[in-house]
């Protein structure tokens, strides 16, 4: 059987993934829990790259481990710096949940196609027209560009106005950032 | 003297890299990995980590409110507007489309307006997410005090 010596850089990566939740679950320090899903992006990035998935790869080193970990950043300084232990009962309620969605997802795996199959679905229908037609009809070496861009355009621009309208929410919501901060309203009083 | 002396320098000299990193990424879209939205997010970063090292004042005066509420509307329109530009440049002859990216040149063998097409669509897909980025960045960060040194 033909080996493939990254499949030993994938499992020290997910060993790594695994023991960062781990931490994340045990630890009260919520400084150091955004800084760790922080880590948690990164680790998955390098992951993603072992598995070819580039693209992917990128968007989560940039909006993971980048913008993510600022935001968590600014709404930890919101609130506590240290999370109030939880009562036993809803460890109880979590642990139940936890463990119906991994069951759920050990019993899917079966049904998942083996990494690489060139048979799969992903790998069958319309994702093998694009690669084929892409170098005629588009001349874009980027596979992903011309899908993500010219075939599906419109679905860009419903992504794009998606995006828009978070920012329309968060600006309703919070105001436009430009309003009194607490230390100027603490001097006033 | 700062105390930061050091992230100060580190961070001036990196920001502009950032920024250029960040162009990079869109412009070389088409070939390689990444496009308009991995590169707002990485122009976003640029500014937000110039935000935390230089306080959200000098942030907001490098780059203001405003223009980031208008920027967020503006990509959305660059990329509907660019939707609408096909319709009206009918290079080809072909029957008119929205976002026909072939329209806008009459290189029709090198596909060369599908490369103009997907630039300025993703062009109008950095600048919202830039904006956006940091619009919520503003909002977030807007509301809490700068850190202060001993609180690190």
């Amino acid at each position: 059987m033909h080996t493939d010596l990254t499949q030993y850089l994938d499992y020290a990566l997910i060993a790594m993934l695994l023991a960062v939740g781990i931490a994340i679950v045990r630890l009260r320090n919520l400084f150091a829990v955004v800084m760790l899903t922080g880590v948690y992006s990164l680790l998955s990035a390098a992951w993603f790259v072992s598995l070819d998935a580039v693209d992917v790869a990128f968007t989560e080193a940039a909006v993971g481990a980048g913008i993510s970990t600022v935001l968590m950043l600014g709404a930890m300084l919101l609130t506590a710096r240290e999370s109030e232990p939880a009562g036993q009962k809803r460890h109880w309620a979590a642990f139940a949940v936890v463990a119906a969605a991994g069951a759920a997802l050990f019993f899917a795996i079966p049904d998942m196609p083996v990494y690489g199959d060139p048979d799969s679905p992903a790998n069958s229908y319309v994702g093998m027209e694009y690669m084929d037609r892409t170098p005629d009809e588009i001349a874009v070496p980027n596979v992903v560009t011309a899908v993500l861009a010219s075939y599906r355009g419109y679905d860009t621009m419903g992504e794009t106005v998606v995006v828009f309208s978070a920012a329309l929410g968060v600006m309703l919501l919070l105001g436009f950032g430009t309003g009194r901060r607490e230390e100027d309203e603490e001097d006033e009083l | 003297m700062s105390p930061h002396l050091i992230l100060r320098i580190v961070s001036k000299l990196l920001i502009p890299l950032i920024v250029v990193f960040g162009f990079y990424v869109h412009f070389h879209g088409d070939f390689g990995p990444g496009g308009g939205f991995q590169a707002g997010v990485i122009i976003a970063v640029a500014v937000i980590l110039y935000a935390l090292i230089f306080g959200m004042d000098e942030a907001r005066r490098a780059v203001p409110p405003v223009a980031v509420r208008y920027g967020a509307a503006l990509g959305v329109l660059i990329y509907v507007g660019t939707g609408v530009l096909t319709l009206f440049m009918n290079g080809a002859g072909e029957p008119l489309n929205f976002l026909d990216y072939d329209a806008l040149h009459p290189d029709q063998s090198h596909h060369t307006g599908q490369h103009y097409g997907i630039l300025l669509v993703e062009l109008g897909v950095l600048t919202t997410v830039t904006s956006v980025m940091l619009a919520i960045f503003y909002a977030f960060a807007g509301r809490v005090p700068d850190i202060k040194d001993e609180d690190w």
